[in-house]
């Protein structure tokens, strides 16, 4: 089968001559028999591209076919604009490495630039790096952040943050010399009380809002006491919802760490997506990897560079901030198309959609005698926590009955449900009416 | 060009003592090989830095270089004008300084006067 | 390309412009929802463009840029060869797949997977792998992290607290050593290019956790004594490390599970043709020997009783080190580019990626200096310093005026003026004749006048940026 390998075998033999050995066999003369593959790799033989796009359809068609889906859970379903896909797939994009070679990846550059602006104009910040891996990860890297600015090694996560993040928080932790210690939350929202008597000698505090649950959290009060105590806030945030309240840099959050997945990336099963990290000015220094910064050429001509590099581990190697090389980088220029293509007027919409979708399901949910809100007098924005004495699990069964994935099961009795401006008033009565099974 | 004044270490830096105090910086020689440099990260007044210890990172564009403490003793003041402007290690380096140490007993060791450390760079120089 | 500025976003931005739109929303509006003193209703500070101003801007940026689908792209230890779009159109079939159905509705994303963790034990000769980490820089810490779990089972952690890295490593080893908590100390070469059997005998000892090297090492140079190197190292009780940056030399000729070696990462975005996006997504499986293999990121995708099963009750596992199961679309590229070249096509990229490298290094061994007289494997080091006067970068500008894109610059750090050569398997004798000409054109013109090579590049859009002003003055953003 072809392999994508041009060389022919009339133009290897010319190549062996020009290095003036008579096989292959003699270039791979360093390689101790004794640790040679002594026959074929046992997988199947190539295959022709056709045939391997119908194993990998195959593959596809093992999942369960699309349904109407209302789950989050940390990833979210919403609309792609075409043109995300189409301006991703360009080559000269798509294809290219790192931008190390800054004349002939000034399109890169200036992409990565403008998706740190528009980041930093999201979340209120001042300073944006060019991503990191996930959400999870920029949080683990926040963690780190505040380790060296605050030159203390005790580091609080709110129980409100996503418990897989918290569990990468805890992978992260001893590695780097932290002691992680989880604040709880009481009444859905983090317990000021218990973070007051955890704040002594810690080097920060991350905090999401959105929380776990879909709650919208204050985070000012945190920030206060997080700055008594010569510490840092750093905010775990949901990127839409900052179309409609109060941006982490306004309220005194020192980094804005989060998923960045909502922002044109598809869902791809957890994967690739985009970790986003912006912070104050001072804390320029501490963002772990890539930033690109504008410059000018020897004629003066604007231009792009990937700037303060002597932080990074190809220099500093095991004094460095961190070890992250490769990032999300084409994930962040999707965000940054769609960014740009929404506009504020499209954020806009887009998050109030949101917010009046998953209210309109709440009602209709907690409509069917047996649903309510677990925390009714809490403020949510696209996801929201349904209690009930029916088991979450016969719930469940009922909705994938009627072709509906519905909410997270948490535990036995409470489902974190979900709506984007992607749900219809239809599919919410479907889900209303496969609950009524229950009433 | 060397002040005699001051005494040098092997790493090309320079410290002036006064008393207890001990004022550190890196020499001429040290700025020219490191290029142009575009940060400093200073320690904290307050740190109690040891013999050998790093006293500072100061970065070029191309690499990181760690400053070591030619003596051991507690940080009294940075000079935080390096913090806006780095360049002034290069254009000054024999006035701008990065720390100032208060001297802990026996803080002063092996340390090399002008005339040694002349002869120090004359040989790197001629190395090149 | 002459040289020009583009517009930013924000310089094109017309208010009252557009460039996408959302569903028509029929919930009803909420206004008293969110809390007046959270709310905040000013306008966010995004541009304002039209959709066609948005394709006409990154159609513009993306011809300020080089990929492997622009022309050769020789980049040592990153391995651009050709990215199919095969493998763009397989990841597709993907793209609605959320990660939190019930396990019964991912049997095909989970079936994938551990098809592809067999698959790539099998190439590394490894007995369990995880697909989680999300780049080789993760994999490395998440194989750092098994190592430091397994001695802590052991109860060795406190007194193995060194990692050894030659002083050829990638800089992301000794950085994903500190931050999984170990101390580096670094392993000097031998005048071969290896590394040094007697310093590392002296080294290595009881508080030696591991050495991490990467096989070939990033002098493109293969490990003629690995077998000894693995012998020290486990004889003084410690682990061997396999950085896969270079697997591109080796599959289907020879296995990292067979050299030693307990622990690997891969690069699916080099070995396993995934595009690399202008820096990213990657992925960065790890795989290891069964004593590891408890240890290993949790959930594990596993198959019991006839279905695909995430398995989460993992009483030793490292935890997660990533949300959810790893840079998933990646990896249904390089299962797709796995399927499609087969055993016998791996060992023929990784037998045509080494004959490329070694022809390049012969037509260029003699204009400029190579250290090393004997065979490379899928890359090379040639260093510039060999012509008075003349560095790395005045070469690779010149480069970059071929319409080609430079090898990588100044790596490994013990070659001075270093240029590292990866011409991959995917290019074809011309091509490969054309960059050795214009690198043999470069070092005439500089025996020359070296200083002329100063004015490149001249095709670009922009010259040479004050990389000291961009670092002095930082200005990350608009």
């Amino acid at each position: 089968m072809r392999t994508y390998v041009p060389i022919t075998d009339a133009e290897r033999k010319q190549m062996l001559e020009t290095i003036g050995v008579s096989s292959m066999e003699e270039l791979l003369c360093d390689v101790p028999e004794s640790v040679r593959l002594k026959g074929p790799l046992q997988l199947p033989r190539g295959q022709s591209e056709a045939d391997v796009l119908r194993a990998m359809q195959a593959y596809a068609a093992e999942n369960a076919p699309e349904r109407p889906l209302f789950r989050g859970g940390g990833a979210y379903y919403h609309f792609i604009p075409a043109i995300v896909d189409a301006l991703t797939e360009r080559g000269e994009l798509l294809t290219a490495y790192t931008p190390y070679q800054a004349e002939m990846s000034q399109g890169m550059l200036q992409a990565i630039y403008e998706y740190q602006s528009l980041m930093c104009r999201l979340t209120g910040m001042d300073v944006s790096n060019a991503s990191v891996y996930d959400g999870a990860t920029a949080a683990a890297e926040a963690m780190t952040m505040c380790r060296e600015a605050a030159r203390k090694k005790k580091m609080l996560v709110s129980e409100g943050v996503l418990p897989y993040v918290r569990e990468v928080l805890e992978t992260y932790a001893p590695g780097a010399g932290i002691e992680l210690v989880t604040v709880p939350l009481r009444g859905g929202v983090t317990d000021l009380d218990a973070l007051r008597a955890a704040a002594e000698g810690a080097a920060g505090l991350i905090a999401a809002t959105p929380n776990c649950y879909g709650i919208l959290e204050d985070l000012a009060p945190m920030a206060d006491i997080m700055h008594e105590n010569k510490a840092l806030l750093v905010s775990y945030v949901e990127p839409f919802s900052l179309a409609l309240v109060k941006k982490p840099g306004a309220l005194g959050a020192d980094i804005a760490v989060g998923e960045g997945q909502p922002l044109g990336i598809p869902l791809s099963f957890g994967g690739p997506y985009l970790g986003f990290m912006t912070a104050k000015q001072k804390l320029l220094r501490l963002l772990p990897g890539r930033i690109v910064g504008e410059t000018v050429d020897e004629e003066g001509n604007r231009c792009y560079v990937l700037t303060l590099q002597a932080r990074e581990q190809h220099i500093r190697r095991e004094k460095a901030q961190s070890n992250i090389c490769s990032n999300e980088g084409l994930c962040a220029v999707r965000a940054a198309i769609y960014l740009t293509a929404m506009g504020p007027q499209g954020m806009r919409e887009a998050a109030e959609a949101c917010l009046r979708n998953a209210h309109a399901l709440a009602e209709r949910i907690c409509s069917v005698p047996g649903f309510r809100l677990a925390y009714p007098d809490k403020p949510f924005f696209l996801e929201f926590l349904i209690a009930s004495d029916l088991p979450a699990r016969s719930v469940d069964g009922a909705l994938r009955e009627a072709g509906i994935v519905g909410g997270l099961q948490l535990d036995a009795h409470h489902m974190l449900w979900c709506a984007t401006e992607m749900n219809t008033m239809a599919e919410m009565d479907a889900v209303k009416a496969a609950l009524e099974v229950f009433a | 060009m060397i002040p005699q004044e001051r005494k040098y270490t092997k790493d090309h830096e320079w410290v002036l003592i006064d008393g207890d105090t001990a004022t550190v910086g890196i020499t001429d020689y040290a700025q020219h090989s490191l290029g142009d440099i575009v940060f400093v990260e200073l320690p904290a007044v307050g740190d109690t830095i040891e013999a050998g210890g790093r006293l500072a990172v100061v970065e070029s564009v191309k690499a990181a270089s760690d400053v070591f403490s030619a003596v051991a003793g507690e940080v009294v003041e940075v000079n935080e004008a390096l913090e806006d402007a780095p360049e002034k290690l290069n254009e000054e380096p024999w006035d701008a300084f990065i720390a100032k140490l208060r001297i802990a007993p026996q803080g002063v060791e092996g340390l090399l006067d002008a005339t040694a450390y002349a002869a120090l760079v004359a040989e790197e120089e001629a190395k090149e | 390309m002459s040289r020009s500025v583009l517009e930013t976003c924000f310089e094109m931005s017309r208010p009252g412009r557009r460039g996408a739109d959302v569903p028509a929303c029929e919930a009803p509006p909420c206004p008293y929802a969110i809390p007046q003193g959270m709310r905040d209703e000013t306008p966010l500070a995004l541009p304002e463009l039209s959709e066609v101003d948005v394709v006409r801007h990154y159609t513009a940026l993306s011809r300020r840029n080089h990929g492997v689908d622009n022309g050769f792209y020789p980049l040592g230890s990153c391995t651009m060869k050709y990215n199919p779009r095969m493998n763009e159109q397989a990841a597709s079939y993907f793209a609605k797949l959320h990660p939190l159905l019930s396990q019964k509705d991912m049997q095909g994303a989970l079936h994938l997977c551990y098809d592809l963790q067999n698959a790539l034990c099998e190439i590394t000769g490894m007995d369990a792998m995880t697909l989680q980490p999300a780049a080789g820089a993760h994999g490395e810490l998440t194989g750092l992290l098994l190592i430091r779990a397994y001695f802590q089972k052991r109860g060795e952690l406190a007194q193995r607290r060194k990692m050894l890295v030659p002083d050829s490593a990638h800089g992301t080893n000794p950085a994903s050593a500190a931050m999984a908590g170990f101390t580096v100390a670094v392993v000097p070469s031998a005048p071969d290019g290896g590394v040094d059997l007697e310093a590392l005998r002296a080294m290595a000892g009881p508080d030696t956790a591991g050495l991490m090297l990467t096989n070939p090492n990033t002098l493109g140079l293969f490990e003629r004594n690995i077998e000894a190197v693995a012998e020290i190292v486990h004889g003084a009780g410690g682990l061997l490390y396999y950085d896969g940056a270079n697997l591109n030399a080796v599959m289907g000729i020879s296995r990292p599970g067979d050299m030693g070696f307990d622990v690997v990462h891969l690069n699916l975005h080099k070995s396993f043709s995934t595009p690399h996006g202008g820096g990213g997504p990657g992925a960065g499986p790890v795989g290891c020997k069964q004593a590891l293999a408890p240890f290993l990121p949790r959930p594990t995708v596993t198959y019991e009783g006839g279905r695909y099963t995430l398995k989460m009750d993992l009483p030793d596992t490292i935890g997660k080190v990533r949300a959810f199961y790893g840079n998933f679309g990646v990896c249904v590229k390089a299962m797709a580019y796995l399927l499609k070249l087969g055993c016998d096509g791996l060992r023929q990229a990784s037998e045509t990626a080494v004959l490329n490298a070694n022809y390049v290094m012969a037509r260029l061994k003699h204009a400029y200096r190579v250290d090393f007289d004997r065979p490379c494997m899928h890359e090379f080091v040639l260093s510039t310093a060999n012509i008075h006067g003349l560095t790395a970068t005045d070469v690779a500008k010149g480069i970059i005026d071929h319409g080609m894109h430079p090898p990588t610059v100044y790596f490994p750090l013990i070659v001075h003026e270093a240029m590292m050569i990866e011409p991959t398997e995917t290019e074809g004798k011309e091509t490969l004749d054309a960059f050795c000409d214009a690198m043999l054109a470069l070092a005439a013109e500089a025996r020359e006048d070296v200083a002329a090579l100063s004015r490149y590049p001249v095709t670009t859009p922009c010259g040479r940026p004050d990389q000291t002003l961009a670092a002095r003055k930082p200005k990350v953003r608009d």
